[in-house]
């Protein structure tokens, strides 16, 4: 019994610090993918574990103006993304703290950091973080009604919110084309987008420019301060592809069942398909424009009209092929 | 079954969601695009029912889709836009976000009553098609509606002709007869239309429909 309990936590363990180890190279997969086609030389693939061991050596200034919450947000933000990041399964379905992924529970993770992450934004007075934190809400508000309706729709196919049960759910079933299941992709990859402020909501590389939003709530950090952020950011691109991959990719993913060789084959799926999307994404940030802010809204309203077209198909079919 | 019925949900699916894209689209050449695209995906869907249904006559009108719809309007379409030298964007009535909203609205009405219709497990099938069908019929309806310009609402007809053949493949023992008729009055009511844009186009100097409000003194 206690060797089964060790073996289960030894497994949530592995997950826990995968998702944190491997989350700088993916951002660093990402990078090299679009220097390459922009026929750059680019960043080794190692540069974020390189950024943030700089820039945890580095000293920490903070504005005078600022208040406990600026200094304390950083690590909250860290710490409520890690989890959420954590509990997204990877290799596999049957871990121990499996019956907390609940994608619900996954969505409020991520909105509390972004709360705290808008208010740091706004705490220190200047005009940059003003402005990125009100845009960072705007992007929330159209976004997570998208978001909810993606989970009801993959609840209703699955019958349940739990995520390691809708990855059961989806692996045991056969190959097959669904269109709800489609049009919640689109609109889930729409919604990924935005969440982790990849081109064409607001481009991750740029600073010091009117149109940012992510930069400009975390232009008045540095140090240790700054590293917690990033590692942050880095740790819900991995949880959102991971999300991608668990929900419609998930095969190689070790059912509940399995031991050892099942995760480990688990394991090399699960971090050849990360890599792979990450590789996807830098294909799509080369290959397409930035919008306007105030394009927004509408870019955004197409992933809610997606997520409730899903819905509403996912009605029609209920009952057929289940 | 399961996969013939998979593949033609699969295809009406995607004309709902190109009706959709056609009251998002902001410009007329893309509007006109999505429309081909749409009729191409009905010519496909309707070509699907009928290698698995077993019907060689709808090939003929999957053809006709093919042709006319897919190609030969929207060429046409295309050309009358680069002659009248009008506006590159669409004039709307609403914003995007309502257009949709209501799109939305009215996706969610045809499925509600159809499912009320076909609720006995034998009719699901074609009961779920249906209710795609309805919901593009009207969409095309709503594209008309909210559309000042001419081409737009062409567009917007025809795309609604798009739902109704779909509509009329779904169901079985519909004639060839009857297609050929549908076929062939909507073939008119493009000439019809088209008449009437130049018309409109000759008198007001404008193919914005609001002017034959003004003409008849109803408005401002």
């Amino acid at each position: 019994m206690t060797g089964d309990f060790l073996i289960q936590l030894l497994a949530q363990g592995t997950q826990m610090f995968m998702v944190l180890l491997i989350a700088p190279l993916t951002v660093g997969v990402v990078r090299r993918v679009k220097a390459i086609l922009m026929r750059r030389q680019g960043a080794p693939l190692l540069q974020g574990y390189r950024d943030l061991s700089k820039l945890l050596h580095k000293e920490s200034v903070i504005a005078d103006s600022a208040s406990w919450l600026f200094r304390s947000a950083p690590s909250l933000i860290f710490a409520l993304t890690w989890v959420a990041a954590a509990l997204v399964p990877s290799f596999a379905s049957g871990l121990m703290f499996n019956w907390a992924a609940d994608v619900v529970a996954l969505v409020a993770l991520l909105g509390a950091a972004r709360a705290l992450l808008a208010l740091a934004g706004m705490d220190v007075g200047t005009s940059f973080g003003g402005i990125g934190s009100s845009r960072e809400m705007m992007i929330a508000t159209l976004a997570e009604p998208a978001m909810m309706l993606i989970v009801l729709t993959l609840a209703i196919a699955a019958g349940t919110t739990r995520l390691p049960g809708v990855a059961d759910f989806f692996i045991g079933q056969p190959i097959a084309v669904r269109v709800s299941l489609a049009l919640s992709l689109i609109a889930l990859i729409i919604v990924a987008l935005a969440e982790n402020a990849r081109i064409p909501v607001d481009n991750p590389t740029t600073h010091l420019e009117l149109t940012m939003v992510h930069e400009a709530m975390i232009l008045e950090y540095s140090g240790r301060h700054l590293a917690l952020i990033e590692a942050a950011s880095y740790l819900k691109l991995v949880l959102y592809l991971s999300l991608l991959i668990c929900l419609f990719a998930p095969f190689g993913m070790a059912p509940a069942t399995a031991s050892f060789g099942g995760w480990a084959i688990g394991l090399v799926a699960w971090v050849a398909k990360l890599l792979g999307g990450a590789a996807l994404l830098g294909v799509w940030e080369v290959s397409i424009a930035k919008m306007r802010v105030f394009r927004l809204p509408d870019y955004l309203g197409v992933a809610f009209v997606f997520g409730f077209l899903a819905i509403l198909l996912a009605f029609l079919s209920r009952g057929v092929g289940q | 079954m399961n996969e013939v019925y998979d593949i033609s949900h699969l295809l009406a699916g995607v004309m709902l969601v190109t009706s959709f894209a056609l009251l998002y689209q902001g410009r007329i050449a893309s509007v006109v695009n999505t429309f081909a695209a749409q009729s191409i995906t009905l010519s496909l869907a309707v070509a699907w029912a009928a290698w698995s249904q077993d019907r060689p006559d709808l090939f003929i009108t999957a053809t006709i889709a093919f042709t006319l719809k897919g190609v030969i309007i929207p060429i046409a379409l295309h050309r009358t836009v680069a002659r009248l030298g009008i506006h590159h964007e669409v004039e709307k009535v609403v914003g995007v976000g309502i257009a949709l909203m209501v799109g939305l609205a009215l996706t969610a009405l045809a499925q509600a009553l159809l499912l009320k219709v076909a609720h006995s497990p034998e009719n699901y099938y074609a009961g779920e098609q249906l209710a795609l069908a309805l919901a593009i019929i009207l969409l095309g309806f709503l594209m008309m509606i909210l559309r000042r310009n001419a081409v737009t609402q062409v567009v917007g007809f025809m795309s609604m002709e798009n739902g109704l053949i779909l509509a009329a493949t779904g169901a079985r023992g519909m004639p060839l007869v009857v297609e050929v008729s549908v076929a062939f009055s909507v073939l008119i009511a493009l000439f019809v239309f088209a008449v009437f844009v130049f018309r409109i186009r000759e008198r007001f100097d404008t193919i914005d429909v609001g002017a034959l409000d003004r003409m008849r003194g109803d408005r401002r």
